[in-house]
């Protein structure tokens, strides 16, 4: 902490010292950025349930994986995509309401604590690390990775990034006038399906940097707090992603600086602060133009109006 | 924790009543029936009018709450049932100041807010772990919940606190139900929504912090939601199905309580596995009977005629 203050250049190169800082630096950088990209969505489409769902799903995956003694990351990636796909599909067939959704993964997780319980079970007497797992997993393990899964980790986000920028401008008229989109010609289901396996990759990712539990945390809160700070949809996404990473670079450095506090915590904590401080400076904005549109006497100004019209 | 039960007991044998007797030899297990009792009619009660409501993402995030409030209090070193109830209730009151839009889903920055409040609450819950150092072991009880070690005086104060829930509730019932099944109409009629939905959200903070002492505040879902879920499937009649919604989960919570006695896995599992299967037959049962004749389930969700 204190060579942090005193010297932050340093303190810099001490941070980078550490091999399993690289990595988790190198790793949670990409990750952020596609977190951030796809979480801006999750706000705008209304998703974020289908994110907590995810959550639930990564858990219960990595967990059955571990059980079966297969790679975490196989029964991760591959619970998080299929049930993505799912829920595209009953989304569009029966219209899904919470209540199902919420039925569904209560059940996911429950299976994620007897899978829990049969790997603590089979291995016990072997020390304390296979009770980690399961908290790992919960919870996020960023320093635990190692460089080959950095990298490979990045990869996969980077692509993540590309593909869903490279669908941006679609995805997003379809996102805010679905009617009007699909009239136009613009494969409305076939972009459904699209963002939905982006999001099951990123939940897989975001897993492995924060934890199952709290990677809506990655997606909701910079994305919220994007679209508090700008209504321009595209300049959102990118204000998106740059919180994700400001919240995963601050929080690394603050758990480094307190080997106390978890990094998800830090990174966690300094996301919701970001929303917070975005919501502040929204509500501060839009009671000077209050101000400012009584002052004149007139109703608010114009293209602020058409602004809001296009967005809600 | 379920594997030193198990031991302890061994497993069921053939004669039912034998079995019986052994699950109420144990003090704790008797505990843990008077609790899952008291649980399972708060949760049917206030669930059904979650589902109805359309909250469930706020009950869920609520019950995850009471992780942290849970885990900061043992922390603290006092009473981890005091800081989950202090958790729901702070986190409640938080959600609550977020303007509501209407009685329908949440809008996308109403459930920014809560899925943040969500991520951050369970964030602060590992923090707490981690400063407290290593109780893994009482970390998945909090989190998929245990039935072992619940105390005569926890015992006292869920019971004290469901009597206060469902008294709230049987106060503001009707009116509740009004503003839920339309919220205009009840606003134009002077009835105060507002005041009503911010009493319910602290009431339904009160009971997610209950359910959780039985299932974990991961799993509560399994008798906030399941229950009343199935019932509403079954009947469209308010009071014939809050009835079979306190039913069903007294059903679920007693079977599991049974089955995770005489089991090494944790409780939670049993509990939304129960839930689950008496959704699905509910499910299944409108299935057939909407086969069978014309379908007069609906009116309470406003379905057309």
């Amino acid at each position: 902490m204190m060579v942090l203050l005193v010297a932050p250049l340093s303190g810099l190169a001490h941070f980078l010292d550490h091999p399993f800082l690289r990595s988790a630096l190198l790793a949670g950088t990409f990750i952020a950025v596609a977190s951030g990209l796809v979480g801006a969505f999750v706000v705008r489409r209304g998703q974020v349930f289908t994110g907590d769902a995810l959550s639930h799903v990564a858990f219960t995956g990595a967990l059955a994986a571990l059980a079966f003694g297969i790679d975490l990351r196989v029964g991760l990636y591959g619970a998080c995509i299929v049930f993505a796909l799912l829920m595209a599909f009953l989304g569009r067939k029966a219209r899904a309401d919470d209540t199902v959704i919420g039925s569904v993964f209560a059940w996911i997780l429950g299976l994620g604590a007897l899978f829990l319980s049969i790997y603590t079970s089979a291995r016990s007497g072997t020390g304390g690390l296979e009770g980690n797992a399961g908290v790992n997993v919960l919870f996020g393990s960023i320093f635990g990775l190692t460089p080959t899964q950095a990298v490979v980790d990045s990869v996969v986000a980077a692509a993540v990034s590309v593909a869903l920028v490279a669908i941006a401008r679609p995805l997003l008229f379809a996102s805010i006038d679905e009617p009007v989109a699909s009239a136009r010609g613009v494969p409305v289901r076939l972009f459904g399906y699209a963002f939905f396996v982006l999001l099951g990759i990123t939940a897989g990712e975001a897993t492995q940097v924060v934890g199952a539990l709290l990677l809506l945390g990655l997606l909701a809160a910079p994305g919220g707090a994007a679209q508090r700070i700008t209504a321009r949809p595209f300049v959102a996404l990118w204000v998106s992603a740059a919180i994700a990473v400001a919240s995963v670079w601050a929080g690394l450095a603050l758990s480094y600086a307190a080997p106390r506090v978890p990094p998800s915590f830090g990174i966690l904590a300094v996301a919701t602060g970001c929303y917070v401080a975005a919501v502040g400076v929204s509500s501060l904005r839009a009671a000077r133009r209050r101000r400012a549109g009584r002052d004149t006497g007139g109703p608010a100004p114009a293209p602020v109006a058409a602004g809001i019209s296009i967005l809600d | 924790m379920t594997t030193e039960a198990a031991g302890a007991v061994g497993g069921p044998g053939w004669n039912p009543a034998g079995d019986l007797h052994q699950l109420f030899a144990y003090h704790f297990m008797v505990n843990a029936f008077r609790a899952g009792t008291v649980v399972a009619v708060v949760a049917g009660v206030v669930g059904w009018f979650m589902v109805l409501r359309r909250q469930s993402f706020v009950g869920h995030t609520l019950a995850v709450v009471s992780f942290p409030g849970a885990a900061g209090a043992i922390w603290l070193g006092v009473s981890a049932t005091a800081g989950a109830f202090a958790g729901s209730l702070a986190a409640s009151l938080v959600i609550a100041l977020v303007p509501r839009s209407g009685s329908g889903a949440p809008s996308s920055e109403e459930s920014a807010v809560i899925g943040t409040v969500q991520a951050f609450a369970l964030a602060c819950g590992v923090l707490f772990v981690s400063l407290y150092g290593g109780f893994l072991d009482s970390l998945t009880g909090l989190l998929f919940g245990t039935f072992l070690g619940i105390s005569d005086s926890q015992v006292v104060i869920l019971g004290a606190v469901g009597v206060a829930v469902l008294g709230v509730l049987a106060a503001i019932g009707r009116p509740l139900l009004f503003a839920t099944v339309d919220a205009d109409v009840a606003a134009a009629r002077r009835v105060p929504v507002r005041v009503l939905s911010t009493v319910f959200l602290v009431v339904l903070g009160c009971t997610a912090a209950e359910v959780s002492q039985i299932t974990g505040a991961l799993l509560v879902f399994a008798l906030l939601v399941m229950p009343a879920a199935a019932a509403q499937q079954l009947t469209a009649r308010p009071a014939a199905s809050l009835a079979l919604t306190v039913l069903i989960g007294l059903a679920v919570t007693w079977l599991a309580l049974g089955v995770a006695y005489f089991s090494i896995y944790p409780v939670g599992f049993y509990v939304t596995t129960f839930g689950f299967a008496a959704y699905l037959l509910a499910s299944g049962a409108r299935w057939a009977v909407g086969r069978a004749g014309p379908i007069r389930a609906g009116r309470l969700r406003g379905a057309p005629a």
